[in-house]
């Protein structure tokens, strides 16, 4: 019975662990984006020049909100599977998507709203599934 | 083949190689249950020691530049999605590579997710 009251509470953790993962992912690509509005065409090779763009405020949030997500996805890929990760964290493709048309302007065409609903239907169900199925280390597993 | 997609591509495969590495290297490192962020920021000693998780946060800078550039010519509603098109690749690496049981639904949800993917750039 603890056992079980043990997995479930496990299960509630990795749940806002992705949530949270989720949440950094959308903010911190729309917070970029809203820079390199503000700077303009980047292609570049020299690394001075993407440096240089850490003075906009907007790129700086983005980096240090994108900085948060990386340790978050990192401690949600301790404790779950990158075949749950992937498919879970995808909704945040939706909040882009949907964030983009209202915060930017851009263009939601049928196929994209199609899409959005086939993406939340792909993370419903991979979120149906146990987080974890591998135990131990790779090499011990071949 | 147009800038816009050779960034594409370039982003898609880092990020492969970045997502797949990470999870190898955390399977190593072991579970984290303490979500502060004074406790998160004690995983980037451990990238450090770990060579699965130092050669992920590589191709993650590689994708993140990359990425900055495209974001510079195309809309984020496209970028985002656009870079996630390796959705399939990623889930049989998963497979073969960190031995994960991928059963029928989760197949299905990374087919979904992909196909969702897709139709969020037209």
């Amino acid at each position: 019975m603890q056992n079980v009251s043990t997995q479930s509470q496990s299960r509630r953790k990795t749940a806002a662990l992705a949530c949270a993962v989720v949440a950094a992912n959308v903010f911190g690509n729309l917070f970029l984006s809203h820079g390199m509005k503000d700077i303009g065409r980047l292609i570049s090779g020299d690394p001075l020049a993407y440096l240089r763009t850490f003075a906009n405020p907007w790129i700086l949030v983005g980096v240090a909100t994108l900085f948060g997500w990386m340790l978050l996805d990192l401690a949600l890929l301790s404790r779950a599977d990158l075949t749950f990760v992937l498919p879970v964290t995808a909704s945040a493709y939706v909040l882009i998507a949907v964030a983009g048309h209202y915060w930017f302007g851009e263009a939601a065409s049928v196929s994209r709203w199609i899409g959005i609903a086939i993406i939340t239907l792909g993370a419903t169900l991979a979120a149906e599934t146990p987080p974890k199925t591998t135990e131990g280390l790779p090499e011990d597993l071949l | 083949m147009s800038l816009k997609w050779g960034l594409v591509i370039l982003v898609a495969i880092c990020n492969t190689a970045g997502d797949v590495l990470n999870a190898d290297g955390m399977r190593h490192y072991g579970e984290i249950s303490d979500f502060r962020p004074a406790s998160l920021l004690r995983i980037l000693p451990g990238i450090l020691h770990n060579r699965y998780l130092l050669g992920g946060f590589a191709a993650m800078t590689i994708s993140f530049l990359a990425f900055l550039s495209l974001l510079s010519i195309a809309n984020v509603s496209f970028a985002v999605p656009a870079t996630a098109s390796s959705y399939l690749f990623e889930t049989i690496l998963a497979k073969y590579f960190l031995k994960e049981d991928v059963g029928a639904r989760r197949w299905i949800a990374a087919v979904l997710v992909a196909i969702g993917v897709t139709l969020l750039e037209f």
